[in-house]
């Protein structure tokens, strides 16, 4: 057994045996794979939110979205959600403006289809409307908002996926990820080699190599800057899975862009 | 410490979640393993990056019109 595999059975997880995508064994029901959540199930659960570390260094202030909440502290969404409820629409376009890219981002990521990407930002943002009063304040509106947003968007993956015999976890089986190969270090200043465009390109092309369960779990946590906790809730997925699943994305991330950033003195294709 | 142990506590490591003592001991790991210092220098950048560039812009105009066909739709009752 490899050392990825002895590590993903150490903290609960098991290669589903018919998709060859890793699971918790112990899990509920994954919403990244299982069929789409039934709406009694959008109800949020977790009592606390869960602010990211404050030592986290990668956290950037142009991250306000998620910003970090002592537990006792009331969110400003709260207020937005009971005029909402009320049948304050005004007050319900502030929550719109305030998330909409963020679940167009989502969406993008989830279906890797622009119209997709729209259409789920106004399924997401209707349901949210018309199941106001299934939220009660115990979590976040946005986890909860992106919940229906990562459901409605794996709604429409397999609508357009119908018929087709397409492997959306064909990489989930090799060992990449698992234990780095790639030693070669990078650039001192790697965005710099290439041009913005370029860059994007790049950087598109990546993370949609990803197989899906490890590319939700990197956008929701590493891009959007939910709490290990807040993906874990969002998808469905045990804490140990949702750390399991990160590490491999990053590290197959990592591996991925080593090819386009690595220093020139060791050659590539740069 | 080995590299697969130094592995398991990468992500808590680039998160800054871990405890003094802990930490001192990865850091003590990477500075005589020069491949677990690359992953996690890296693996930080490979986040970094991801952090810093919008890869899915939702255009001003196209903002307006989803808000729009939203709130009609709200404002109808849905």
């Amino acid at each position: 057994m490899s050392p990825a595999a002895e590590y993903a059975e150490s903290i609960g997880e098991r290669l589903h045996p018919i998709l060859g995508m890793i699971e918790p064994i112990n899990n509920t029901a994954s919403a990244a794979f299982a069929p789409a959540l039934p709406d009694h199930l959008l109800s949020e659960q977790r009592k606390f939110p869960v602010p990211r570390s404050k030592n986290d260094f990668l956290k950037t202030s142009n991250m306000s979205t998620t910003q970090a909440q002592m537990p006792d502290e009331i969110h400003p969404d709260v207020a937005l959600v009971a005029l909402a409820r009320e049948g304050d629409v005004s007050a319900f376009e502030k929550l719109v403006r305030q998330y909409d890219r963020q679940v167009f981002r989502i969406a993008q990521h989830i279906t890797q289809n622009r119209e997709d990407a729209e259409d789920v930002v106004q399924d997401a943002f209707l349901k949210a409307y018309q199941k106001l009063d299934q939220f009660q304040g115990n979590s976040k509106f946005y986890t909860w908002l992106v919940r229906i947003a990562v459901n409605e968007s794996l709604m429409r993956l397999r609508k357009r996926r119908t018929g087709k015999m397409v492997s959306i976890d064909e990489d989930v089986e090799t060992e990449e990820g698992s234990m780095p190969r790639d030693l070669a270090d990078w650039s001192p200043n790697p965005e710099a080699l290439y041009g913005q465009s370029e860059l994007a390109d790049i950087l598109r092309k990546t993370i949609q190599g990803l197989p899906q369960g490890f590319r939700v779990v990197f956008v929701l946590r590493d891009v959007e800057g939910l709490s290990t906790e807040e993906t874990a809730e969002t998808l469905g997925l045990s804490i140990p899975a949702v750390k399991s699943r990160l590490l491999r994305a990053r590290l197959q991330l990592r591996e991925r862009l080593s090819r386009y950033f690595h220093k020139k003195s060791r050659g590539g294709e740069q | 410490m080995t590299c697969k142990e130094f592995l398991e506590q990468l992500d808590e490591l680039i998160d800054g979640e871990l405890s003094g003592e802990l930490r001192a001991h990865l850091e003590e790991h990477m500075k005589r393993c020069d491949h677990c210092h690359v992953t996690f220098d890296t693996t930080r950048k490979t986040i970094e990056i991801y952090r810093s560039h919008e890869l899915y812009e939702l255009p001003d105009s196209l903002r307006q019109r989803l808000q729009q066909a939203i709130l009609s739709k709200c404002k109808k009752g849905c």
